[in-house]
């Protein structure tokens, strides 16, 4: 592949000669970095970081007349080819709905469709296909289990126990849940390294605990939480726990067998996979034993005008057309993550975010908020939320992308936890293995430059 | 002139720098306070009508970005001496303005103002730029707390 054509061809390996970039390196090249051209030696296992970043067409992009530094994938992840290219062959080749047809074409949509769900499963070590059931995303996953085993096992008094650094997305679900059931809802606070203890568990544990929701990975302070020893921890006390992957897949091996979670959701569009479609991994007893949640085709076995039967597991809980092209281009994605290889990913992200931590730390008037994006908890994420001075996280966000830099300002739909911190809006900058050096340095220098034009 | 420096002009950075009409307002309760659902930022506004009817002083506190904080100051100087209907005049085709329900080009004649026509490329800002605004409306005498 022609990796270092296409990166010289946006000007990645020549960021001195883009005109009017501002904060541009001096002779001596970038501070820390292996060498001038800010990622020439990085590798992504077998690949150079410079070939990787030529599977993504939108790094080629430029904004506002510099080249795009995308640092924001958190919020979502950019798309390799091979997942544009499974995509658009579907369409042009396989489109067809599933389940029903008789056709070719329905045959071979069902077992893409099909073949998606097995790789699902043994991306998350599933111990079978029954047991991943297709959503939007996180969101719908977790609101799935807030529905449909809430609503028949949560009795009025049980309490669902919830972090103080959850999304949004693995809350308000518990809320409304509970408010529904009359059961009570509980938090876990956070340390004040940012973390959840064992001893914090045990504080705000309640003998009527039916069920610990809680993330993996934070997505503002890129903790990563030991969910295995939690739940051992709940299991212990005959209570499930839900484990929120959505921050975890792009860049973790995730095991539930392994972590022993009940519960485990997951979103394609943060691993590298299309919007719209995500997963939910249930312990097939439970699932079994849950009511549907959505009425319509696909998840009954008979209808009658009076009464219908469930269909089987997984597709009880599949009610309507599915996202095929979702799932498709999901099961690209899983792919190309295997290819490259998860801990190859995970090595160069480490690299990555120790790399960014030093470099951030340098920059004046900096807060970085919790330990592990200052580098006092592990293991970590290369997630750092930040402000800068008294100058406020728009103004910094929007600053930033004037210099073609990506990030995220604001709550990150995390309202309970930036209280906690203290601070309304915070800057959000977070890694995948396609960054390079040259786009934490980018990052840095653009902040300096920041913190001279607002203060 | 880029779409940046078009919002972040000389006369919003000057606002924001030193903002006018900025008050410690402790005393306003809390519950007074208007939010920014997008970023969490909140604002309290004290708006005095003399017994002539018109707008006296305008006064505001609370942590903002440049954008609401150089609105809120300019606010704090476009209302003093209006009438209470032409102070909501004037919030309510501020506020049109930046949503685009009427054309920015209004903002021509309202001075400083202007300023602001940059966030039209912007949208996500229209917030920020609107919050002070939002709450002077509710603040002026015959307003019902929307």
């Amino acid at each position: 592949m022609g990796g270092t054509h296409a990166a010289e061809s946006r000007g990645i390996l020549n960021p001195l000669g883009h005109a009017g970039y501002r904060g541009a390196p001096n002779a001596a090249g970038y501070r820390g970095a292996p060498n001038a051209a800010g990622y020439r030696g990085a590798m992504v296992g077998s690949r150079s970081v410079e070939d990787v970043r030529a599977d993504f067409p939108i790094l080629d992009r430029t904004v506002n007349g510099r080249p795009l530094a995308y640092l924001d994938n958190a919020a979502t992840s950019q798309k390799p080819r091979p997942v544009l290219d499974a995509i658009r062959v579907y369409y042009e080749h396989g489109n067809a709905n599933v389940h029903r047809a008789l056709h070719t074409l329905g045959e071979e949509a069902t077992a893409a469709y099909e073949e998606a769900r097995g790789k699902v499963q043994r991306l998350v070590n599933a111990r079978s296909s029954r047991e991943v059931v297709f959503t939007r995303g996180t969101t719908e996953a977790i609101n799935l289990v807030a529905s449909a085993w809430a609503d028949s096992a949560l009795q009025a008094g049980d309490v669902v126990l919830v972090t103080e650094m959850e999304h949004h997305s693995n809350l308000v679900p518990w809320q409304l849940a509970c408010a529904r059931r009359g059961a009570i809802l509980k938090h876990v606070p956070i340390t004040a390294e940012g973390t959840l203890d064992l001893p914090g568990i045990e504080g705000s544990w309640d003998p009527r605990t039916r069920l610990v929701a809680v993330t993996y990975v934070s997505n503002v302070l890129g903790t990563i939480n030991d969910v295995k020893a939690i739940a051992a921890f709940a299991h212990a006390r005959g209570a499930l726990v839900l484990v929120d992957a959505a921050q975890a897949v792009a860049h973790l091996r995730v095991d539930v067998q392994d972590l022993g979670c009940d519960f485990l959701a997951l979103s394609g569009h943060k691993m590298y996979g299309p919007m719209g479609i995500g997963a939910l991994y249930g312990r097939e007893s439970l699932l079994e034993a849950m009511p549907p949640w959505m009425g319509g085709g696909e998840m009954i076995r008979s209808v009658s005008l009076e009464s219908s039967t469930w269909n089987d597991l997984p597709w009880k809980f599949e009610a309507g057309t599915p996202n095929v092209e979702g799932a498709v281009g999901l099961s690209a994605a899983i792919d190309y993550l295997h290819t490259l290889g998860l801990p190859a990913v995970r090595r160069w992200e480490e690299e990555l975010a120790s790399y960014a931590r030093g470099r951030l730390a340098e920059v004046s008037g900096i807060t970085l908020y919790g330990g592990a994006a200052r580098g006092t908890v592990t293991p970590a994420a290369g997630v750092f939320p930040f402000t800068l001075g008294a100058i406020h996280a728009h103004d910094v966000a929007q600053f930033l992308d004037r210099e073609g830099i990506a990030v995220r300002a604001g709550h990150h739909c995390a309202q309970p936890l930036a209280r906690r911190l203290g601070v309304p809006a915070t800057v959000r900058a977070s890694l995948a293995f396609y960054n390079s050096f040259f786009e934490i340095d980018r990052l840095a220098d653009a902040l300096e430059a920041a913190r001279r034009f607002y203060e | 002139m880029s779409a940046f420096d078009d919002l972040y002009q000389e006369i919003i950075m000057d606002h924001y720098r030193s903002p006018r009409g900025k008050a410690n307002l402790d005393h306003v309760p809390q519950a007074m306070a208007h939010e920014n659902p997008t970023c969490g930022d909140t604002i309290k506004l004290e708006l005095t009508v003399g017994d002539s009817g018109r707008v006296e002083r305008v006064r505001f506190d609370g942590k903002g970005c440049a954008i609401s904080t150089a609105s809120a100051s300019l606010m704090t100087e476009t209302l003093q001496g209006l009438s209470v209907s032409e102070a909501r005049e004037r919030a309510d085709t501020f506020i049109k303005a930046l949503r685009g329900d009427i054309p920015a080009s209004v903002l021509d004649s309202l001075g400083d103002l202007a300023a602001f026509k940059g966030l039209a490329s912007f949208p996500v800002r229209v917030k920020c730029a609107t919050l002070a605004w939002h709450a002077a409306l509710v603040s002026l005498p015959g307003s019902q707390k929307s």
